[in-house]
């Protein structure tokens, strides 16, 4: 279970502008949560206080119940999965080096690091005997993506936290990778928190949407509940447009059949 | 003259002309070693001070510009200033409190380990700056510690552009390094100084050729490292990692050598090992005792190992290193000869103990060290230089019978033409004329008290290189030139040397300077003291002119020299001394 809890931050003392303004989120154990809102709404700022990437001045941030400011930030990321846009794999590292990254810092044994390699890349789809091998200037964006979900999930985290991870991506390649992750948080039971600007993407694949606009928490709800009941203005302006796409997709297709 | 012949000396292969092609590339073997020696320490000191140096300064951009400005700055200060510098800089400074030597190899490394710092500064911090900032939050968000991210991220991510600025450097170090010759230490540049200032142009293409080969060479064992390391990290290490694993090994062999001051390397042009001929193998360890005692006084017997004999960069004094080497092996002293030295470094080397022996120029030594601006009779000159250099624990052997003065000297054409006779019967034309001097002339009090003395404002000045002045004038180039009273070349370019009346130019007789180790060593003395008063001016020039116009050897020219002089023996036997 992760806590946000009155949580603020500005980059700079003496701004007038918070990037994240008393904002409060609770996710449950095993849920899928996405935050969602434009560039500079405060998203990624919340996201990297899990972390502990960030620190908020003012408020607290609990996982699985204790005060992240009690823990030391190298290790509690070490228990944390995280995954950022185009995956920033090290370029002079193999995917198994890669994917191995945490279980070395962790200190596991070489066995235990290699058994643990096979089973990620298969878990992320990707056969070990092609890919450990080779070098992230060899994979594909997609494929890159699912080496850093496989390196976020290395060290049995029970929280992942993932920043636009399919931001880069083509739009099939996107879909698919999205239907897995979904596949992977149930497995695994995560605890799963999803940075995305993508509607479509936060109604298809979270529990709960959390709507973030100029710093500011405007709605937490059910992707059902926020098309119903959008709880302000701007919500409603989010949820009107991907309506209105839709609608269009409608009539384009009924144009084709007529 | 018992003595004067000296059986061997003139049999010696580089006897005639320039000296073999082989020969000359087997003598660059030790400058080369030295010279690889000299580079690589100063890369790696440089790479040691600079990579930490970055780290720090990439996370700290208000640190990192004036930092990289200081290092821009001694960047632009020329290579043969910088070094030259580092001497002066040692020697108040104590060898940086470390007691270095203030002589030879810790001056130029000091000074290429500068030189090299700024392209390894500028491109570490340029490659850890570059590293990108996904990749970096992307490690950290995976819970890398600060240390784990510089050497797993960080410094892989910009090795590449941190191996070009080594790579940068290495060239311009391998370059620089042949600047060392002045300030003492041996290298490719003895060659090249040498080969520049007796025309030897085969001994200065073998220098430059060593010194182009050697940096191309560095470069592709470098590029070849990074490739192996930087890309896969468990690719092909194998051959250039056992090529700079074999430079290391070499280097660490030859190190002890360099440091240790009394077994530099003291390689010369067409100058084979310390023994003179005729001496036995082994003669040198006669005084095997602690050879870093100095002692105050002559009275004290010094025991001396190596004697070195110290030579500046013109061919008079590469002649008369090999008079001193010849002199002192015969009584069975091993001698290194240090040549090419600036004129500025040779006397402090000697009274620092660097050096042992040279001859200098009473009117140098007057107007330099003394700092006086007028001239005085030669004798005066000579007393006042001899007391004031013997309280710097500095002994002189007295004058050695010729002058190498200062003079002004002009083609016949235009002696006969203008009616030029003394240097009065310039001021009227001098304003039409063209001046042409060494480096240091101009700058020099003499010029001043010249100038002075006649009222000479010449039309135009210009510096040459000594020892292309004399063509200079000969091809119309300049009319009056800054010439050596002693320089068989005013002779053989029929110049006319113009009178000095007023005798504003001091006198310059030569003469042999001890230094403190071996001022009172009794087979030092024995060796050197009766060179007194042997050199005639006319024997000088003509064993000048031998190798400036004749391409001989100066060792030639030496053998020639005491082949031709009378010299009588104070110490008997001249022998070799029981062991």
């Amino acid at each position: 279970m992760i806590e946000l809890v009155d949580v603020s931050k500005r980059y700079d003392r003496s701004a007038t502008a918070w990037a994240v303004q008393h904002a409060t989120v609770t996710v449950a154990a095993g849920e899928l949560v996405a935050l969602l809102g434009e560039s500079g709404s405060g998203k990624t700022t919340l996201l990297k206080m899990v972390n502990r990437l960030l620190d908020p001045d003012s408020g607290e941030v609990r996982v699985a119940g204790r005060d992240v400011r009690a823990e030391d930030p190298v290790a509690l990321r070490r228990t944390i999965g995280y995954v950022i846009q185009q995956a920033g794999l090290l370029p002079h590292l193999s995917v198994a080096d890669n994917v191995a990254m945490v279980p070395r810092l962790l200190r596991w044994s070489r066995r235990d690091i290699d058994s643990r390699v096979d089973e990620l890349l298969a878990l992320v789809g990707l056969a070990p005997v092609t890919y450990r091998d080779r070098f992230p200037d060899q994979l594909s964006g997609g494929q890159r993506q699912r080496v850093g979900v496989a390196r976020a999930l290395a060290a049995r985290p029970s929280v992942l936290l993932l920043d636009e991870p399919f931001g880069a991506l083509d739009p099939i390649t996107r879909v698919g990778l999205q239907g897995e992750l979904r596949r992977i948080h149930r497995e695994l039971s995560l605890t799963t928190i999803l940075v995305t600007h993508d509607m479509v993407e936060a109604l298809t694949l979270a529990d709960r949407v959390v709507v973030m606009c100029a710093g500011e928490v405007r709605q937490i709800a059910t992707p059902q509940v926020l098309l119903a009941a959008p709880a302000d203005d701007y919500v409603a302006r989010l949820v009107d447009v991907v309506r209105l796409q839709s609608q269009q997709l409608h009539a384009l297709a009924e144009r084709g059949d007529a | 003259m018992p003595d004067a012949k000296l059986p061997g000396v003139l049999d010696v292969g580089d006897a005639g002309g320039s000296g073999g092609l082989g020969e000359l590339v087997r003598g660059a073997a030790p400058l080369l070693a030295s010279h690889l020696v000299l580079v690589l320490v100063a890369l790696a000191i440089a790479v040691a001070v600079g990579l930490p140096l970055a780290v720090v300064l990439a996370r700290r951009p208000r640190l990192a510009g004036p930092v990289l400005t200081a290092a821009g700055a001694i960047q632009t200060v020329p290579g043969l200033a910088l070094l030259a510098l580092m001497v002066p800089v040692l020697a108040a400074s104590h060898g940086l409190g470390l007691g270095l030597s203030s002589f030879g190899f810790a001056p130029a490394a000091l000074a290429l380990t500068l030189y090299a710092l700024l392209p390894i500064l500028r491109n570490a911090i340029t490659g850890l700056r570059g590293v990108d900032a996904a990749m970096v939050e992307a490690a950290r968000g995976m819970g890398m510690a600060p240390r784990q991210l510089l050497r797993r991220v960080e410094l892989p991510l910009a090795a590449p552009v941190i191996a070009a600025g080594i790579r940068t450097a290495s060239v311009w170090t391998v370059g620089a390094a042949t600047l060392a010759t002045p300030i003492g230490q041996p290298c490719l540049g003895n060659y090249i100084f040498a080969g520049l200032q007796t025309r030897n142009w085969t001994m200065l293409l073998v220098g430059v050729i060593a010194a182009a080969a050697l940096a191309l060479i560095l470069d592709a064992i470098l590029a070849a490292t990074e490739r192996a390391v930087s890309r896969r990290p468990r690719g092909n290490v194998g051959v250039p990692g056992a090529a700079f694993a074999a430079l290391v090994i070499v280097v660490i062999g030859l190190l002890p050598r360099l440091l240790d001051p009394g077994v530099g390397p003291g390689v010369g042009p067409g100058v084979g090992p310390g023994v003179g001929p005729g001496i036995g193998p082994g003669a040198g360890a006669a005084g095997a005792g602690p050879a870093a005692a100095r002692p105050d006084a002559a009275s004290s017997a010094p025991v001396v190992a190596r004697v070195r004999v110290g030579a500046k960069n013109f061919t008079e004094q590469y002649i008369l290193a090999e008079v001193l080497r010849t002199r002192l092996a015969q009584r069975g002293l091993a001698v290194d000869v240090v040549e090419s030295l600036g004129s500025n470094v040779v006397f402090e080397a000697l009274r620092h103990g660097d050096l042992d022996a040279y001859v200098d120029y009473s009117g140098t030594l007057w107007t330099t060290q003394l700092a006086r601006e007028r001239g005085a009779p030669s004798w005066q000159i000579l007393a006042e230089v001899e007391g004031y250099v013997a309280k710097l624990g500095v002994r002189s052997l007295g004058p050695l019978g010729f002058q190498n003065a200062y003079a002004l000297a002009v083609r016949r054409d235009t002696a006969t033409k203008l009616g030029l006779r003394g240097l009065g019967d310039l001021a009227p034309h001098a304003a039409t004329l063209a001046l042409g001097a060494d480096y240091e002339f101009l700058s020099r009090r003499e010029w001043t008290a010249v100038r002075t003395a006649y009222r000479l404002g010449f039309g135009r000045t210009a510096s040459f290189d000594p020892a292309l002045l004399y063509e200079a004038v000969s091809r119309h180039e300049v009319d009056v030139i800054s010439a050596f009273s002693s320089d068989g070349r005013i002779a053989a370019h029929d110049l006319v040397v113009l009178e000095d009346p007023a005798a504003a130019l001091p006198s310059y007789d030569a003469m042999i300077l001890l230094g403190p180790r071996v001022a009172g060593d009794p087979r030092v003395l024995c060796a050197l003291a009766p060179l007194r008063g042997a050199l005639p001016v006319d024997l000088m020039r003509r064993a000048n002119l031998q190798v400036d116009h004749d391409h001989a050897s100066p060792r030639a020219a030496a053998a020639w020299l005491l082949d031709h002089t009378s010299i009588t023996e104070t110490c008997v036997p001249a022998a070799p001394p029981r062991p």
